[in-house]
């Protein structure tokens, strides 16, 4: 048999991932739990373009989320039908009021928006580094969240939320939405520049003398994570066809870490495990508020269990590995090279 | 309202915040670790007071400041010992995990207790939430209580970190933890030391925090964290004195711009809707123009990643 190349496989750990996660939910959950399904599709969705920035660069970004809030109100507003729009957001601009794109249009808007809003904010922001770039990243994100609650002529404005928006409620929508934001993920991490930041990212002074421009690179990446945010945004929205800022703001920023870090921050491989992993438990945990049967067990848990649960739960793998499920590595078949040939793995970072 | 009424308001806010900038770089400065669950020591001490409401204040007091060093002292045993030598992020992560968790279990006891509402009312020392006239100012008891409280627990610190031998220790391993602890300084007594002393400072702001918006629930504490958070670091992490001083000046500048804005207008920037986007593009300016923190005398040069 012949050998399946190594970046072959890394691709399709994640890929086939995200497929058997659509075809495993398409197949056999009940109605009431496709919407959690495809939920947790977008958030592969989200954290695989979160991943693009702070995994490659190991600068923590809270503000990504700026982009999926924007990417989300961008693609809702333009596809509410003219008619509701010039009934209900009658103080939005004219030029967002008298036109509607399909929802197919919306999101190559909401990435083109994300891409355009983080290469201008990371123009500045990208010269930081540490604390520094996390604390400003996080002002990006409160800045965004308090314009899009007020102003009445990009949005609903006075903090209402944003409704009537066509959704899209088949499995292939989120799934294939997914699968290409990892796609455009791993092109990247295997291209010259992805490779340039994660040099940088493991020995600045090193890449540097290497004639790596972190800051232009840092950019690349940051601006390709905008981008992927404001799609990922849009396929947000078009699944429960109404939003509220509240939904793209600290909570989603933390939760998206939290999936990242817990699946392994420096592979994408890891992104999309902790995305899936984080999404399955949350699911069992709340479906088990209502009663579920495990191997014959009858478990009933009390109400709010699942946010309980799902704290401890992301506490206890940190514990147990603090690099994360994967460890941060990408996938690979174990067996498949001898030991002595296989592609050494990155070591854990330094404590 | 007057400008110097603003000013006065606005300085009691800056040290209820400088309080809660202290703690976080207390544990900052040993750890090297942002505690993002640091509002949650805020919220048990402040739940502590709610729960004793019948007791003599003093009493609710001392369970509230036994509360929230308790819990820190769990928080730094369970999770930050055990991840001393993990990666940062994750850290960082397990910190939003612990704040997670603590602010589920308070709203699940909300559904136990079948308690409606908006939360629970804290009556400590509430009768300082009255105002004392002085010409036409009007200044609450509370801002006394909020700058005095600051000054007593600054100055308290101050002591405590150049009179006695843990304070050393504990300004020793913040400049170069290794180092110290080559040196002989036990790292599990100074970090427990450190979040103990976060924990007294956490129950302090509580108590102010309580006075000042009655009710208690599991948002109480949280804003005020990021909030501070952003403060701290754009006025200088690494330094306790920057980083105080980057707390007080956003309580300050939060209290002051929410005043001098006018009321109306829905245009970016042109009403008090949008103080928070004044203060942070502010913060992102600092940023930008010393990465190192607005009050930090020396710069970072070349910074690792």
């Amino acid at each position: 048999m012949r050998r399946v190349p190594a970046w072959l496989q890394e691709l399709a750990g994640p890929v086939v991932l995200v497929a058997l996660l659509a075809v495993a939910s398409d197949l056999g959950v009940s109605s009431a739990d496709e919407v959690k399904f495809q939920n947790a599709l977008v958030f592969v969705a989200i954290v695989a373009a979160l991943y693009v920035f702070v995994g490659n660069s190991g600068v923590i970004s809270f503000g990504q989320v700026s982009f999926v809030a924007l990417g989300a109100f961008a693609s809702g507003v333009m596809t509410i039908p003219q008619d509701s729009k010039q009934g209900v957001l009658t103080t939005l601009f004219p030029l967002l009021r008298d036109h509607t794109i399909s929802n197919f249009w919306s999101l190559v808007l909401a990435a083109g928006l994300g891409a355009v809003y983080a290469f201008l904010v990371g123009i500045p922001l990208m010269r930081l580094s540490g604390i520094a770039a996390g604390i400003a990243t996080l002002a990006v994100l409160g800045i965004t969240y308090n314009i899009l609650t007020y102003w009445n002529s990009i949005g609903p404005g006075g903090g209402q939320t944003l409704s009537l928006i066509p959704t899209t409620t088949d499995y292939w929508t989120p799934a294939a939405g997914a699968i290409a934001v990892i796609c455009v993920a791993f092109a990247y991490q295997r291209s010259r520049f992805g490779r340039q930041l994660r040099a940088a990212r493991e020995d600045p002074a090193a890449a540097r003398a290497a004639g790596i421009d972190i800051h232009r690179q840092r950019l690349l990446a940051f601006t390709i994570s905008g981008a992927l945010s404001g799609f990922a945004g849009g396929l947000y929205v078009h699944l429960y066809g109404s939003i509220s800022t509240g939904d793209v703001y600290l909570d989603l920023t933390f939760v998206t870490l939290a999936m990242l870090v817990v699946g392994g921050i420096s592979s994408l491989f890891g992104a999309v495990v902790g995305a899936i992993a984080i999404s399955l438990f949350r699911i069992l945990l709340s479906n088990s508020e209502q009663g579920i049967h495990i191997f014959g067990w009858g478990i009933h848990a009390p109400g709010g269990t699942n946010l309980i649960g799902i704290a401890i739960v992301m506490l206890v793998i940190l514990l147990l590995r603090p690099s994360g499920i994967t460890g941060g590595r990408e996938f690979t078949v174990a067996n498949d090279l001898p030991r002595r040939l296989r592609r050494p793995t990155r070591t854990e970072p330094l404590g | 309202m007057t400008h110097l009424q603003a000013a006065i308001d606005a300085i009691g806010l800056g040290a209820t915040y400088a309080l809660i900038a202290v703690g976080i770089g207390l544990v900052f400065g040993v750890l090297r670790l942002i505690n993002f669950a640091y509002g949650q020591l805020i919220m048990l001490a402040a739940f502590a007071m709610a729960f004793t409401d019948s007791w003599p204040d003093a009493a609710s007091i001392a369970l509230s400041v036994l509360v929230a060093v308790a819990a820190a002292l769990v928080m730094e045993r369970l999770a930050f010992r055990p991840l001393r030598t993990a990666p940062p992020s994750t850290m960082l992560v397990a910190t939003f995990a612990i704040s997670y968790l603590i602010q589920n279990i308070a709203l699940v006891q909300y559904a136990y207790r079948q308690q409606g509402g908006l939360g629970d009312p804290v009556g400590t020392l509430a009768q300082l939430n009255t105002a004392v006239s002085i010409g036409s100012l009007e200044i609450r008891w509370v801002t006394f209580l909020a700058i005095g409280a600051g000054l007593v627990c600054l100055g308290g610190l101050a002591l405590l970190l150049n009179k006695t031998s843990i304070g050393l220790q504990m300004r020793a391993a913040s400049l170069d933890f290794r180092t110290a602890r080559l040196l002989g300084v036990r790292a599990d007594t100074v970090i427990m030391a450190a979040v103990a002393v976060s924990g007294v400072l956490a129950a302090v702001a509580a108590l102010i925090l309580s006075i000042n918006t009655v009710l208690v629930n599991q948002t109480t504490g949280l804003n005020e964290t990021i909030v501070v958070l952003v403060g701290v670091v754009a006025g200088g992490i690494d330094r306790l004195t920057t980083a105080t001083l980057g707390g007080f000046a956003i309580g300050f500048a939060t209290a002051f711009v929410g005043v001098e804005l006018p009321n109306s207008g829905t245009t970016p920037f042109t009403s008090n809707v949008y103080m928070p986007s004044v203060i942070y593009l502010a913060v992102i300016v600092a940023l930008l123009l010393r990465p190192a923190g607005l009050f930090a005398k020396t710069q970072a040069g070349v910074e690792r990643v």
